[in-house]
């Protein structure tokens, strides 16, 4: 038997929080791929620190729900679930390589296949263009239109802003949009000056993050200008000097990341048959959230 | 001689059986099957069939398949925990014995559970009442069927309650409380009631008691065999980092107040078994819960978090005028707050000191910018 175990960060605050976990977890389920399906956080229940004692499968295969490689993925998660001789240099990774290490946690009798976070997975890139393409109800979208993918930027994790960098450089490569930008809350260049960076009269603005929340919900629609309270939204598209800006809100729940969890999952040799397929099949015209 | 004493039984359980019998190790010093009271064994070439009613010797496999009919609940009994759950040694198998009332082998005979069963077998798991039947359409299957409502909708008639099938569904009902306020702990003694999950297989039970209070199977499970890893205070404090790494500091005194406010029953319906360390015992009583707390939780980490840092703070002497009914004022707004009880104080009633007119004349009274007109003269 085979089991996935998604991992996010969840809160004690906003009920929404984990939504987009249960989201894909139960499109994955739908799938049948994994005999056992689960959903474990740091803010909610169960634990990290009790998940895996709720799967009887021998074989699990965890994914963490999370943008980038950092502290949760290095230090958090990994001491949560007991995880025996792990190292981040077992992940040989420069900061967005990290694909998957096979490890025995402390507390149970199981083979625990640790995986690098959805954010950094090269199928990323596609959720960010499925993404664009949602918000604008194209499914073609690129010409005559500019495409910001939006991050913290550095100050808590150095390798926030290399899973955007890269995201960003493979969009770019796809010669589909105008231009491409990558932009920052608390750095150069940022998103606040968003109509500065990018000339492109239309512009879709997919922030990287898993869940909506203060971030996506409240700070980055007043910090671009598109509302002054947010409490009274904004129009998709709205007007930002002249510009037209498409606010896609936070990627993470974009129906299409269901197919980056089973990715990683795959690439650490989970048997998920023809899931990915069907799950593409399901999630390929998800419509963005609040249309 | 009761209707459970003698059924017909499904195809799919006789062949099961017979194939189980025929498919034991010949060599095998144990029964080929030994189950809830149901022995099968092989002596001198024929098969022999026993329970607690009786024994058949001399059997052969076709005589013995003619016997199955006459200790039907046993058979029936078997096929659902050998082929329908399944699952030996697993948490799940040991909470589905335990809710209809079996937890080892000595436990009361198949045909009186049978007959409990008729009439629903009632456990108690949180806030959780858990029915476990025989379920009439499949029970030359010895299937049961699963309902769980709230233990508040006892009484309540099915047709009255909200039904649900789908686990899932449950992620719903635990997300708030009845003020619609966002639960961030599932194990709350705040789970609203009015639905019902009816009609459940075992699969769909045991995932929805899992979903409405997660892995508190697994940790019963655990205890249940002396194997619960608690990690006490201490050493889930000491392995806290990043804007936690504070926690460790708390004081030993503290963490009594940390536990009396968030752990006892009102506020928790896990029985806490985690101490300051294994031989530093809290004095705050860990509660009564069916399911145990095995470490402190995320909730209780947070919390702990903003008093360590409040407790790293002086103590002073402060000076204030208050009348005496005043300053007994402050306890019970105090102590209204904390039984959460300042919704139930009614509009009028001045004679509660948490009341909101009474509260707002001390503010006017006593306070200047959200403070009490105090002062200290300790350096």
């Amino acid at each position: 038997m085979q089991a996935l175990v998604i991992v996010a960060h969840g809160s004690h605050l906003n009920a929404g929080s984990a939504q987009p976990t249960y989201d894909h977890a139960d499109t994955i389920r739908e799938t049948g791929a994994f005999d056992e399906v689960r959903e474990g956080f740091w803010k909610e229940e169960p634990h990290f620190r009790e998940v895996i004692r709720t799967v009887e499968s021998d074989e699990v295969f965890v994914v963490p729900l999370f943008i980038s490689e950092g502290y949760f993925t290095e230090q958090v998660i990994p001491r949560e679930l007991r995880l025996e001789n792990w190292d981040p240099d077992l992940w040989d990774s420069e900061g967005t390589d990290a694909s998957n290490v096979t490890l025995e946690a402390a507390d149970v009798d199981k083979t625990v296949h640790y995986c690098g976070p959805v954010g950094t997975h090269d199928a990323m890139t596609d959720v960010i263009v499925q993404r664009a393409e949602s918000v604008t109800g194209d499914s073609n979208v690129g010409e005559g239109f500019g495409l910001a993918v939006v991050g913290h930027g550095t100050e808590r994790n150095e390798n926030s802003a290399k899973a955007i960098e890269y995201h960003t450089e493979r969009i770019r490569e796809m010669d589909r949009f105008d231009e491409v930008q990558a932009l920052y809350m608390d750095e150069e260049p940022e998103v606040d000056d968003v109509t500065d960076h990018m000339s492109a009269e239309d512009i879709v603005v997919v922030p990287l993050f898993i869940a909506d929340g203060f971030h996506t919900q409240e700070d980055i629609p007043e910090d671009m200008g598109l509302t002054d309270d947010y409490r009274t939204g904004w129009d998709v598209p709205g007007d930002v000097d002249g510009q037209r800006i498409w606010y896609a809100g936070a990627v993470g729940t974009e129906g299409l990341m269901a197919d980056v969890i089973l990715e990683r999952a795959a690439d650490a040799g989970a048997d998920i048959g023809d899931a990915l397929e069907r799950v593409q099949e399901w999630t390929g015209g998800t419509p963005a959230a609040g249309d | 001689m009761s209707e459970h004493d003698s059924f017909p039984l499904a195809q799919a359980t006789r062949d099961a059986f017979l194939e189980a019998v025929e498919a034991s190790d010949s060599d095998d010093e144990s029964p080929r099957i030994d189950f809830d009271g149901l022995v099968v064994d092989v002596d001198d070439g024929a098969y022999v069939l026993e329970t607690p009613e009786g024994v058949h010797r001399g059997l052969a496999l076709e005589d013995l398949e003619r016997t199955l009919e006459t200790v039907a609940p046993y058979v029936s009994n078997w096929y659902f925990w050998s082929h329908t759950v399944g699952g030996e040694g697993t948490a799940r198998r040991a909470f589905l014995r335990w809710c209809e009332g079996t937890s080892s082998a000595d436990d009361e005979a198949v045909p009186a559970r049978y007959a409990n069963l008729e009439d629903g077998i009632v456990r108690q798991w949180g806030q959780l009442q858990l029915t476990t039947r025989l379920d009439a359409d499949g029970q030359g299957r010895g299937a049961r069927q699963y309902e769980i409502r709230h233990v508040d909708d006892a009484a309540v008639d099915l047709e009255a309650l909200e039904a649900h099938t789908d686990p899932y569904d449950a992620r719903e009902i635990v997300t708030e409380d009845a003020d619609g306020r966002y639960r961030p702990l599932k194990t709350a003694p705040t789970l609203v009631g009015g639905w019902v999950f009816d009609d459940l297989s075992s699969a769909d039970f045991v995932e929805t008691v899992r979903t409405v209070y997660p892995a508190t199977v697994e940790n019963w499970h655990r205890e249940q065999r002396d194997e619960l890893d608690v990690d006490h205070w201490l050493e889930a404090a000491e392995r806290q980092t990043g804007i936690y790494d504070v926690v460790d500091e708390l004081p030993r005194e503290a963490l009594e107040w940390v536990t009396e406010a968030c752990c006892v029953d009102s506020q928790c319906l896990k029985r806490r078994e985690w101490h300051y360390t294994e031989d530093d015992h809290l004095e705050v009583d860990g509660g009564d819960g069916e399911f145990p707390c095995r470490e402190p939780c995320s909730l209780v980490i947070a919390a702990a978090r903003k008093w360590a840092i409040l407790e790293s703070e002086e103590e002073k002497t402060w000076h204030l005028e208050l009348t005496t009914s005043e300053l007994n004022q402050l306890a019970e707004i105090v102590d209204a707050v904390a039984d959460d009880r300042t919704e139930q104080i009614r509009e009028a009633d001045v004679y509660d000191g948490a009341n909101r007119y009474r509260a707002r004349y001390l503010r006017a009274k006593r306070m200047e910018e959200g403070s009490l007109r105090a002062e200290s003269h300790d350096e």
